[in-house]
């Protein structure tokens, strides 16, 4: 076996592993109880994504995929911090409408 | 010849890889909190998807390419440890309690989250 038809046959089975980790990673959205197991899912969705691109580019050979990926992880970031300050405020904001509705009470 | 070495290297990496990216989601499967969750995606999750374009970069035999690849990498490892932690100290401040087995709890004792 060569080195180019054993790197095609890796590719396939890393590409199987990677769907298997995507959908079980879909089951932990679906399921996670809480928001933040929700956020934690997506961003680990994300972070199997960019590897999912960087193996499809090695199959393939076109190296395009590569700033797609760059792209992709720039915004998964991205969505993840602006996630953690929802998670943050949505919080703080509850915790303010308890304290005014406790003041309102005799 | 050398190139085949290139080429069975990277393939060792990348079924690495894609190992790695498994072993995290089952992590997040079956750890019991949601702080035990981040700490297999983040580490984990991070070395998965940092092998597969390690991979691309070895196997690629181009250097702007291998370049962009190692640029990929260096930001998914930057980027990765900020958003865990972000997202750890959000949810810890917003009240969600951490599983009863934790041993270890800092961020309880600290000024922050007392206020």
């Amino acid at each position: 076996m060569s080195g180019a038809e054993f790197l095609d046959l890796a590719c396939l089975v890393a590409l199987g592993i990677l769907t298997v980790a995507f959908l079980l990673t879909i089951v932990r959205i679906v399921l996670g109880p809480t928001l933040p197991d929700r956020v934690l899912g997506l961003d680990m969705l994300v972070a199997v994504v960019i590897g999912y691109i960087a193996v499809v580019a090695l199959y393939t050979g076109f190296a395009l995929y590569l700033d797609i990926a760059i792209a992709l992880g720039l915004v998964g970031f991205l969505s993840t911090v602006a996630l953690a300050r929802f998670v943050l405020h949505r919080a703080h904001n509850e915790r303010d409408k308890q304290a005014v509705r406790g003041e309102q009470r005799p | 010849m050398i190139v085949d070495l290139l080429y069975y290297v990277a393939g060792v990496v990348v079924l690495i890889g894609a190992v790695f990216s498994l072993l995290a989601v089952i992590g997040i499967l079956r750890f019991p909190d949601l702080y035990t969750r981040m700490h297999a995606a983040s580490k984990a999750g991070t070395v998965g998807s940092g092998l597969c374009l390690l991979a691309l970069a070895i196997a690629s035999l181009d250097l702007s390419v291998a370049i962009r690849a190692l640029i990929g990498l260096v930001f998914l490892v930057l980027t990765a440890p900020i958003s865990a932690h972000l997202l750890s100290r959000a949810a810890y401040i917003a009240g969600f309690k951490p599983s009863s087995e934790m041993a270890v709890n800092d961020l309880g004792r600290a000024e922050v989250v007392k206020k």
